[in-house]
C-alpha cells in the first residue's frame, strides 16, 4: 500500500532524507521509529503530498505521490503534527467543515460528523470549542477527522507525543480499532514502546534513511535482549565476576574498570538473576540488576552498525 | 475544467464559511475588530478635528470620512496577513493541502472571507459617517462607484497580505506590517494635504495608492478635497483603478506561486 524507493529531500547542504526506502503491506501497521530530526516527518510529508521529494519515487495506494497527488489525497488520512484543527470551532463544526471539503455535501457531512463523534467518544463534548479540549480528546478528534472518508491508508505522525499515559492508551485503543477494520497505517514515533504496542513491523530511521527493519522482537533480539549488570566494589574482582557471569549466561561479558561494571546478555532474566546472586556471594558487589534494552541502546546499536 | 472551477468556488465558500463561523463563535473579538475603525474615526473627528486644517469652508467629517474609509481598507492588509500566517503555522493549511479538495480553494476562501469582512466593516463605517454628519451629495450611483473603488483597493491589499503571509513564517513580521500601516496612512491625503508636506514627502504622499482611492472617493461622494497640481492628483478616479489593478497583477500571481512553493519547504 505504501512503497517508497530512494527518497531524497535536501535543505541547503543538509539531507533530511537520504535514500529512504519503505514498504508497507496492505492491512498492516508500520512503525517508523527514530529520534527528532531523523526524517520521520519529512517522509510523512512527502508520502502525503505536502512536500515534493528532490529524488526517488513513492507510491501510496497505487498512486504516484508527485504525479497523482489528487488520487493519493483521496486515499489517505493524515493525523498528527502536520494537520491541525480549527481551535475556535467545536469538534462537530471541525468535522462538518472537513466533511464538506471531502465533498460529502452538507447533510452527509453532518451525519458523518455525528457518527465519528460517537465512535471516538466525543459525543458529549462535540459542541465545545477545540481549544478547551484535553490533549487526548484533541488527538481523538484528529483521528476522527482523518477517518471521514474511511481512507484505506492512514498516516499518524507522532500521535501520542506530549500526551499523558492515560490519553496515550486512549489513542492506542482508537488506532487498534481502526487497524481491526483493515486500515493500512504508517505510524511515526519516538517511543519504542508505542511501536511495540501498535506496529506489525518497525523501520528504524536515522539521518534520513532506514537503518533496520523487522518486528519488535527481531529488532530487540538483534542487540541481545535483556542484560545482567553487576557493579563490584573492588576493581580487582572484575575478572572473577566476569567469569562467573559468562558461565551463567553462556555469552561474552563486557567490563569497564573505571565504573567497575560488568554486563552480559541473558535469556531467562529471573533464573539468571537468582543464579548470579548465589554465585557472586564471595565477591563484594554494589549493584545487581537485569534490564531490558532501552530505545537508546537499540538505536545506538543500530546506528553504530549502520556506520560500519 | 468546469467541474474544477465549480469545486474551487464551492470549496472556497466552505473555507470562507469557516471564518464567518468564527465571528459567530467568538463574537467579542469580531465586535472589537469592527469597533476599532469607528473608534479611530471618533478620536480623529472629535479630538483632533478642531486642530486640523481642512479644505476651505468644509465640514470636518465631510472631509475626514473618505480618508477613514480608505484607512479601514488599509488595515485589512495586516488582518489578512495574520490569518494566513496563523493557518500556516498552526498546520490548518497543511490539513487542507492533504485533502482532496480544490487546491485553489484555500486562497479563494481567504479572499472571500476577508472581502466580506471588509464590506461589512465599510457598511458600519458608512453608517458611522452618516451618524456624525457626513453626507454623500452626488447621488447613489456615484456613491456606489466610490464604495466599489474602496473594495477594489481592499481586494488588491488582500492579495498583498496573502503573499506576505505566505512569505513570512514569523509572527514578528506581521507586527512590523501592522506598525507600518499608520505611517503609510498618514503619508497620504487621508488626513492632511500633501501640499503642506516637505516637497519630496508630498510627492510620495500623492503617489501613495491610498491617496488616489481617497481622492477618488471624495470626488465621487462630492466631498471637499485638496485638489493638487500634479498629474496623479488631477486623475484620482483613473489612478484609483490603475493602482489596485497593478497591485493585483503583481500580488495575485506571486501569491499563487508562493502557495505552490509550500510543497518545496
Amino acid at each position: 500500500m505504501i512503497n517508497a524507493q530512494g527518497l531524497r529531500k535536501v535543505y541547503g547542504d543538509r539531507a533530511a532524507l537520504d535514500g529512504f526506502d519503505l514498504e508497507v503491506r496492505e492491512g498492516t501497521v508500520c512503525g517508523l521509529l527514530g529520534p527528532n530530526g531523523a526524517g520521520k516527518t519529512t517522509a510523512v510529508r512527502i508520502l502525503t503530498t505536502l512536500l515534493r521529494p528532490d529524488g526517488g519515487r513513492a507510491e501510496v495506494a497505487g498512486f504516484d505521490v508527485t504525479r497523482q497527488g489528487g488520487q493519493v489525497r483521496r486515499s489517505i488520512g493524515l493525523v498528527g503534527q502536520n494537520a491541525a484543527l480549527d481551535e475556535l470551532l467545536s469538534g462537530r463544526q471541525n468535522l462538518e467543515l472537513f466533511g464538506r471539503l471531502y465533498h460529502l455535501g452538507a447533510r452527509r457531512a453532518r451525519v458523518r460528523a455525528q457518527e465519528l463523534l460517537e465512535r471516538f467518544g466525543l459525543d458529549d463534548t462535540g459542541g465545545k470549542p477545540v481549544r478547551t479540549y484535553s490533549g487526548g480528546m484533541r488527538r481523538r478528534l484528529d483521528l476522527a477527522a482523518g477517518m471521514i472518508l474511511s481512507p484505506p491508508v492512514l498516516f499518524l505522525d507522532e500521535p501520542t507525543t506530549g500526551l499523558d499515559p492515560r490519553s496515550r492508551s486512549e489513542v492506542w485503543k482508537a488506532v487498534r480499532d481502526l487497524v481491526a477494520e483493515g486500515a493500512t497505517v504508517l505510524l511515526t514515533t519516538q517511543y519504542l514502546e508505542e511501536a511495540d504496542q501498535l506496529a506489525d513491523r518497525i523501520s528504524v530511521i536515522d539521518a534520513g534513511r532506514v537503518v533496520a527493519e523487522g518486528t519488535a522482537d527481531e529488532l530487540k533480539s538483534g542487540i541481545g535482549g535483556d542484560r545482567l549488570d553487576v557493579v563490584v566494589r573492588h576493581a580487582g574482582d572484575l575478572g572473577e565476576a566476569a567469569a562467573v557471569l559468562e558461565r551463567i549466561a553462556g555469552g561474552a561479558a563486557e567490563h569497564d574498570p573505571d565504573t567497575r561494571h560488568v554486563s552480559v546478555p541473558v535469556r531467562d532474566r529471573i533464573a539468571a538473576l537468582t543464579e548470579a546472586a548465589a554465585a557472586l556471594k564471595s565477591i563484594e558487589i554494589e549493584d545487581l540488576a537485569v534490564r531490558r534494552p532501552t530505545l537508546d541502546e537499540v538505536f545506538l546499536d543500530l546506528t553504530q552498525k549502520a556506520e560500519k | 475544467m468546469i467541474t474544477d472551477a465549480r469545486w474551487a468556488l464551492a470549496d472556497g465558500w466552505t473555507v470562507a464559511r469557516r471564518d464567518l463561523l468564527h465571528w459567530v463563535v467568538q463574537p467579542a473579538s469580531a465586535i472589537f475588530g469592527l469597533i476599532f475603525p469607528v473608534m479611530i474615526t471618533l478620536v480623529f473627528g472629535y479630538l483632533f478635528g478642531g486642530a486640523v486644517a481642512v479644505p476651505e469652508g468644509a465640514n470636518y467629517f465631510d472631509f475626514l470620512m473618505p480618508g477613514m474609509y480608505g484607512m479601514t481598507m488599509l488595515f485589512g492588509l495586516s488582518a489578512t496577513m495574520v490569518a494566513v500566517t496563523t493557518d500556516a503555522s498552526k498546520g490548518v493549511t497543511d490539513r487542507f493541502r492533504s485533502m482532496p479538495m480544490s487546491p485553489s480553494a484555500v486562497l479563494l476562501g481567504r479572499s472571500i472571507a476577508d472581502l466580506l469582512h471588509s464590506a461589512l466593516l465599510l457598511v458600519l463605517m458608512l453608517g458611522t459617517g452618516l451618524a456624525v454628519g457626513w453626507r454623500p451629495v452626488n447621488g447613489p450611483g456615484q456613491a456606489m462607484a466610490a464604495v466599489g473603488l474602496l473594495l477594489l483597493l481592499r481586494l488588491a491589499l488582500l492579495w498583498a497580505g496573502i503573499y506576505l503571509g505566505l512569505l513570512v513564517r514569523d509572527p514578528g513580521a506581521v507586527v512590523a506590517v501592522q506598525t507600518l500601516e499608520f505611517p503609510i496612512g498618514f503619508l497620504s491625503n487621508a488626513f492632511v494635504a500633501p501640499g503642506s508636506m516637505p516637497g519630496w514627502l508630498g510627492a510620495i504622499a500623492e503617489w501613495n495608492p491610498l491617496s488616489s482611492t481617497v481622492a477618488a472617493t471624495r470626488e465621487l461622494f462630492g466631498n471637499p478635497s485638496w485638489g493638487g497640481e500634479s498629474w496623479v492628483a488631477q486623475h484620482p478616479v483613473l489612478m484609483a483603478l490603475v493602482w489596485p489593478l497593478a497591485l493585483l497583477a503583481i500580488f495575485f500571481p506571486l501569491s499563487v506561486r508562493a502557495y505552490r512553493q509550500l510543497e518545496r519547504r
